[in-house]
């Protein structure tokens, strides 16, 4: 009898351990696929895709794609034009939206709960609905810079970076987060006499790891893989990010191991940073669910 | 020396005032912009000054019409029916093509027909191709949302299991959340393909060759629904975190109680881990609707809205005239018609899923 138990809990978890790896096989082939791909010669690349050998580096195997992906297009540039984007993007909007999550926390100041009711409401827009309007506004913007006051922002660093560095969401994770703090240690410090730009920098932003972590992770995954915005207002291949450099892989001759390539390094460093700050990157996640 | 109060005002204001100009100037801003832009002719670069042109632009999109033909009939009064038995109409561009007796059906496209007996009735449209996009949005939106909170939910219940190395696999299955839609749309390509493709391979190594290859992305009865299952292949892990952080704020002693009672795993799922979800399930809804009617990414990267406009949406349609042809106001006008869609829709599930005393 016992052992006809065991046997049987052996097989079941047997089973659960099948459908667990059945379901990752199903989640992680196309990348597997990509990567082996991206070192193969374009004629293997498509034979292979009839057989296992598409999943396995075997064959004629070498970095011959990368190296031709670089001579094909820029390839630097557009990583340098991503990295700087999503950086300088989600630096900003760490420091923005939690300045005015702890106004709105902390400070007892004159409309606040209108703006910020105001604000929570945008979480209601998409931002496919405003892209066209702001596309003609973007093309209208004046901007200071070295060459003098220019109009127009299209094909530029600011046109990507500036509308998206405060938003809704980001400034709704910082208010939840603040409000969960003790306010009594921000009374304290204020009756001894702080400055709110000093309870703001030595007690509140010191405590605020976790929420910082999310917000930056949310708003690098938004900034590194923008699509629709970019191609709309960067044509000049000077500011382009990643996602829009594709496309010089579709111009004349395609070469589908070379894309392979491109895709492979504007995704690894994205994966390993992911599975590297895994636990992070699904708490982020979950936190945009558990208030709602 | 200045009182608190104005002191608070100041500091108020100057912490949170930043944040609040910007989305001000591109959140707000733009959308009261794209209602205003949509009653008039804007253009991105035009010589011609700005007109308003009041509500043309919603009645060039949505403009609907519906014409009923009789057949033609000979001199005796019998019907005229061609080898086949079917009965002849007089040519639909007699009626929408400069005939004064049918002034509102002018310049409408036939969108689809249906026969009643003897007569045929013809919906037109002013705009066919807009018309497909927001039926095909529906379809992508009614289908996804059911599928994929659902999947994710059946994910995140697996991965709750307390077992050796789940770290691995929930990690696996949230991959391919974190890399961008365009990377994976243009990887499902491979997939798709007609000829080559791994899923036709698959196919019929399966069936030893009994499955003929599809060309999933270039035919127009399977295109949608390959883009459908991608999408979900790529956003489920997003929904099974969001599940899987509802499931963990359910109290352990419930689950407890249940096993006590004796209760078996579906009555335990019945009468404790869905009503502990239920706020869960209605954010998951509500945010999977919203992010359905964006459809955009994969559309670009895949089809183009092809083939023969079976995928054609809504944003796509935006952007397609609002950048592509740099009709401001007619982007605007589809943007604003997807607000009025996103709105409602989400007002209506907040409805439907409401609390009840």
């Amino acid at each position: 009898m016992a052992t006809i138990a065991s046997d049987n809990r052996g097989l079941r978890l047997a089973v659960r351990y099948a459908v667990l790896i059945l379901i990752a096989v199903i989640f992680i082939f196309p990348l597997v696929f990509m990567l082996m791909s991206s070192l193969k010669p374009d004629q293997q690349l498509l034979n292979d895709t009839g057989s296992l050998a598409a999943f396995l580096p075997v064959g004629d195997i070498s970095l011959d794609n990368y190296s031709d992906a670089f001579k094909r297009a820029p390839v630097g540039l557009f990583i340098f034009n991503s990295v700087l984007v999503t950086g300088v993007t989600v630096l900003l909007s760490l420091l923005i939206c939690s300045a005015a999550a702890f106004a709105f926390v902390f400070v007892d100041w004159r409309g606040r709960e209108l703006v910020l009711t105001a604000i929570l409401a945008t979480l209601i827009v998409p931002f496919e609905t405003i892209a066209i309007p702001l596309l003609l506004i973007a093309s209208k913007l004046p901007w200071l810079g070295l060459d003098g006051l220019t109009f127009g922002w299209l094909n530029s660093y600011q046109v990507q970076i500036v509308p998206f560095i405060a938003d809704g969401l980001t400034i709704f994770l910082f208010v939840q987060y603040f409000k969960d703090l003790p306010g009594e240690l921000i009374e304290a410090a204020r009756v001894e006499g702080a400055s709110w730009g000093q309870v703001y920098r030595r007690i509140v932003m010191p405590l605020a790891g976790p929420v910082l972590a999310t917000a930056a992770i949310l708003k690098f995954l938004v900034m590194y893989n923008q699509y629709l915005w970019p191609l709309m207002v960067v044509q000049e291949e000077g500011y382009r990010p990643v996602m829009v450099g594709l496309q010089y892989f579709f111009q004349l001759n395609r070469a589908w191991g070379e894309i392979m390539a491109y895709l492979s390094m504007i995704t690894l460093p994205v994966l390993a940073f992911y599975l590297f700050l895994q636990r992070a990157f699904i708490a982020s996640i979950a936190s945009t669910g558990v208030k709602g | 020396m200045a009182s608190k109060f104005t002191r608070s005002n100041r500091v108020g204001w100057l912490m949170a005032g930043p944040a609040a100009f910007l989305i001000a100037a591109f959140v707000v801003l733009p959308f009261i912009f794209a209602i205003i832009l949509s009653f008039t002719n804007q253009r991105l670069i035009s010589p011609n000054p700005t007109e308003f042109i009041g509500l043309s632009n919603y009645e060039q999109l949505l403009g609907v019409g519906v014409l009923s033909l009789e057949p033609e009939r000979d001199a005796a009064g019998a019907v005229l029916r061609d080898a086949e038995g079917v009965p002849s109409y007089k040519a639909l561009r007699s009626y929408t093509r400069n005939n004064p007796e049918y002034p509102q059906f002018d310049g409408m496209r036939e969108w689809f027909s249906f026969q009643q007996g003897d007569n045929r009735t013809y919906v037109l449209a002013r705009d066919v191709v807009f018309m497909k996009a927001i039926v095909n949005t529906f379809i992508f939106v009614i289908v996804v949302a059911p599928v994929q909170a659902g999947l994710a939910l059946v994910l995140a219940l697996l991965i709750n299991q307390r077992l050796k190395g789940i770290n691995l696999f929930r990690a696996i299955y949230f991959m391919p959340v974190v890399v961008s839609i365009v990377v994976v749309s243009l990887l499902w390509r491979f997939i798709y393909d007609g000829s080559s493709g791994l899923l036709n391979n698959l196919l019929g190594a399966l069936s030893f060759g009994a499955i003929p290859k599809v060309d999933w992305l270039g035919n127009p009865s399977t295109a949608l629904g390959a883009i459908i299952a991608m999408s979900i292949w790529q956003a489920v892990g997003f929904h099974m975190v969001i599940w899987l952080s509802g499931l963990q704020t359910i109290s352990p002693s419930l689950y407890e109680a249940a096993a006590i009672e004796g209760s078996s795993k579906w009555q335990v799922f019945r009468y404790v881990t869905w009503p502990g979800l239920r706020n869960t399930a209605v954010l998951i809804l509500i945010v999977i609707t919203m992010q359905a009617f964006s459809l955009f990414s994969q559309i670009d990267v895949m089809t183009g809205g092809g083939p023969l406009d079976s995928t054609q949406t809504i944003v796509f349609q935006a952007v397609e005239r609002g950048y592509g042809k740099q009709d401001i106001s007619g982007g605007s006008t589809i943007s604003v018609i997807l607000f009025v869609i996103v709105l409602s829709i989400s007002l209506l599930q907040r409805w439907l899923t409401r609390e009840k005393n």
